[in-house]
């Protein structure tokens, strides 16, 4: 059987085919379909021949087998060394093999690499910091997903997430309309607690376009409200457009490049559309990633950057606390043993150590905050990076991929863990659940607003 | 023989290796792509630059990145081996008159001491080079008999030079092999992992571009990935 009804080559594009997919339960069909798809190798190697430039072919020769990148990843430190874990030697024995072959694979080698490519890589990119020779193995694993989507070789959380993305441009089936109720809704629940709170949209010209994450829109409304809270607490003049408001993109957990295409530029035409001085998103790593740091690659934007000047939350956060536009009540202070989890995606892959610790200068008291070790652009991925959390069918590896956090974690001592990334966040839940070590963990949101020393003109009123 | 090595072949060897780097060097640059790679190298080439530099200036340096201090054993091996590679060739006294009289280019020599002693560390950290390949797990998985062939043609004026060098058995023999093996590395270099001689710096002053202009660089970040 070539194509299968819920396995095949083809994206889902609408809600009813998004649906469909998720009709299958926990796609058990999905999967067994899955090994009896078969490979267009023409198709494959034609793609190849056309996107593999002279940096990952060179990357690929000049590898040295030195074995260096081993003990960088941390999937192969928490799978006892298992060779077979090392980057080199994963993706020599996928994207390699693939290319020795001129794209003539079999469906057991594609079922194989997809589960090298989602389950035993999280795109953290740690191993490309390790290697003299500056090879980024979790790069050709982006690439090599883009090749294992396209052959119809994904998980099929992935697959649907995509489809999202292409039927709603968001990562879960929220509409615009969704999106702006909830906002609004949200705003109104505290309005009597902040004197003013409101959510102003689609307004032209604002300092500040704040995007979100879906999942805060669907699972926890909280977080946009409490957006609201720290932006109208800071005096900023701020908006969110009604459409192009999703800063996520499953669709590069997926490799499906033209969904992340259709996303980012949603995104990119509300700023264009409103005109904002900046773009903040919310506390999400891989958002950040896909919007800010890939997707202008994406789009078509030769400058690398996206039409506003777009920034993290952290960054924004450390610039109100320094400039004074959120003052912090000092005996709020945290007075506890607190670490903080370094997102790959915008600490590794983008610098921006120093926010978050600006932030924590503010919000914890001296002597309580401990890093984690390593940390800054060296720390480990939180074990469910890359799509890896969200994929049922390797939840057995992505629980022991957490034994890293968990270990990084308790050496801290500390109970309390700031994690301001979606994904992050996540996976430091699950190992709770998971290893029960006793901790708490939280977003900076949350944290903030408890220790705000507000002016007198945004407390409620007695 | 001996005229034939230090005549034709030496010319046609280094011709080959120099043209042929020179040919991929610049076809690697050709090849790279803003936008498959996802780095505007040329709407950033300060912050690129300065990326690729630091990239490539801290990885030559023992132990000047994170990378190569987590790692000691393998760092000094490397080095090791790699200081010898580089400096024998070009600047043991018999090779610096050699090339004076061939090319005309007048390189410093080394005494003889010192060439002594990078030679012979050469050869110690290839042992453990290839010690490594065969003992650890992680390096024999990727271990393949191309590696060893490598690592053979590379040796292979090292030893035949030694052998000449203490004038074991037939001097103007061992000589002769000598030339022929640091020849026909020559000739390898552009065609095979030997590309790294010079490809290493194509090859780093990407990812130093890609951290310098996307990753971290325009964010003031200095390490040295």
């Amino acid at each position: 059987m070539p194509e299968g009804k819920y396995c095949n080559k083809q994206p889902a594009n609408t809600p009813e085919e998004v649906n469909f997919l998720l009709s299958d339960t926990s796609g058990n069909t999905y999967y067994q379909e899955m090994e009896h798809l078969d490979i267009d190798s023409d198709l494959l190697w034609a793609t190849i021949q056309k996107t593999l430039k002279s940096r990952l072919k060179t990357w690929l020769e000049i590898c040295a087998h030195c074995g260096m990148c081993a003990e960088s990843c941390f999937l192969y430190q928490v799978n006892n060394r298992d060779p077979k874990q090392v980057p080199a030697y994963k993706i020599q024995s996928t994207l390699g093999e693939i290319i020795k072959r001129k794209g003539k694979v079999d469906n057991a080698f594609m079922r194989h690499a997809m589960e090298v490519a989602w389950a035993q890589c999280t795109c953290c990119n740690r191993c490309g910091t390790y290697c003299p020779h500056g090879i980024d193995t979790g790069i050709m694993f982006g690439y090599l997903r883009g090749l294992l989507y396209q052959q119809g070789f994904v998980p099929w959380e992935l697959k649907i997430g995509a489809g999202m993305h292409r039927a709603y441009r968001a990562q879960m089936d929220v509409t615009d309309a969704d999106f702006v109720d909830t906002f609004e809704w949200m705003v109104e629940e505290y309005e009597e607690d902040y004197p003013g709170l409101s959510v102003p949209v689609d307004k032209e010209g604002a300092d500040i376009m704040y995007t979100v994450n879906a999942r805060e829109v669907k699972h926890y409304p909280e977080d946009l409200a409490e957006a609201a809270i720290l932006f109208h607490a800071a005096g900023e003049d701020w908006t969110v457009p009604s459409k192009g408001w999703e800063q996520t993109s499953l669709a590069m957990f997926a490799g499906d490049w033209a969904a992340c295409k259709m996303q980012v530029e949603s995104v990119y035409a509300a700023m264009e559309r409103l005109k904002p001085k900046r773009m903040i998103g919310t506390e999400c790593g891989h958002a950040h990633r896909a919007t800010v740091i890939e997707g202008p690659y994406w789009a078509g934007r030769e400058n690398g950057l996206p039409p506003a000047q777009s920034i993290h939350y952290v960054e924004w956060l450390a610039e109100a606390l320094e400039m004074g536009k959120l003052k912090i009540d000092p005996s709020k202070r945290i007075k506890e043993l607190v670490t903080i989890q370094d997102s790959c995606n915008y600490i590794r892959n983008q610098g921006l150590k120093d926010a978050t610790r600006k932030i924590i200068s503010y919000i914890v008291d001296p002597g309580f905050f401990v890093e984690m070790s390593p940390n800054k652009e060296h720390n480990y991925c939180c074990g469910g990076g890359g799509g890896f959390n969200g994929i049922g069918k390797f939840r057995k590896q992505r629980n022991r991929a957490l034994i890293t956090k968990r270990d990084q974690i308790l050496a801290t001592g500390a109970k309390l863990v700031l994690a301001p990334c979606h994904n992050c966040w996540d996976a430091i839940r699950d190992l709770e659940e998971e290893y029960e070590i006793g901790i708490r963990w939280s977003f900076l949101k949350p944290i903030i607003i408890k220790m705000l020393d507000l002016p007198d003109h945004l407390k409620p009123e007695e | 023989m001996h005229e034939f090595l230090t005549g034709i072949f030496f010319w046609i060897a280094a011709s080959v290796c120099m043209i042929g780097m020179l040919v991929r060097f610049v076809l690697y640059f050709k090849g790279l792509s803003w936008q498959l790679d996802r780095v505007a190298y040329k709407a950033h080439p300060i912050p690129g630059l300065k990326g690729a530099f630091r990239s490539i200036y801290k990885w030559v340096i023992p132990f000047g990145t994170y990378g190569w201090r987590t790692q000691p054993f393998i760092t000094i091996v490397f080095f090791g081996f790699h200081i010898g590679a580089v400096c024998i060739p070009l600047f043991l006294a018999g090779h610096t008159i050699f090339l004076d009289s061939k090319l005309g280019i007048s390189l410093p020599a080394l005494g003889a001491n010192a060439a002594d002693f990078l030679t012979w560390t050469a050869v110690v950290s290839a042992f453990f080079l290839i010690l490594r390949r065969i003992v650890l797990p992680e390096v024999r998985i990727l271990t393949t008999l191309n590696d060893y062939f490598i690592l053979l043609i590379s040796l292979a004026p090292f030893i035949t030079g030694l052998i000449a060098r203490y004038q074991v058995g037939d001097y103007s023999f061992w000589l002769n092999m000598h030339i022929l093996s640091g020849e026909l590395l020559l000739l390898a270099i552009p065609f095979t992992k030997l590309s790294h001689i010079f490809l290493f710096f194509a090859s780093r002053a990407q990812l130093g571009m890609d951290f310098g202009i996307k990753r971290g660089g325009m964010k003031g970040t200095k390490m040295a990935w």
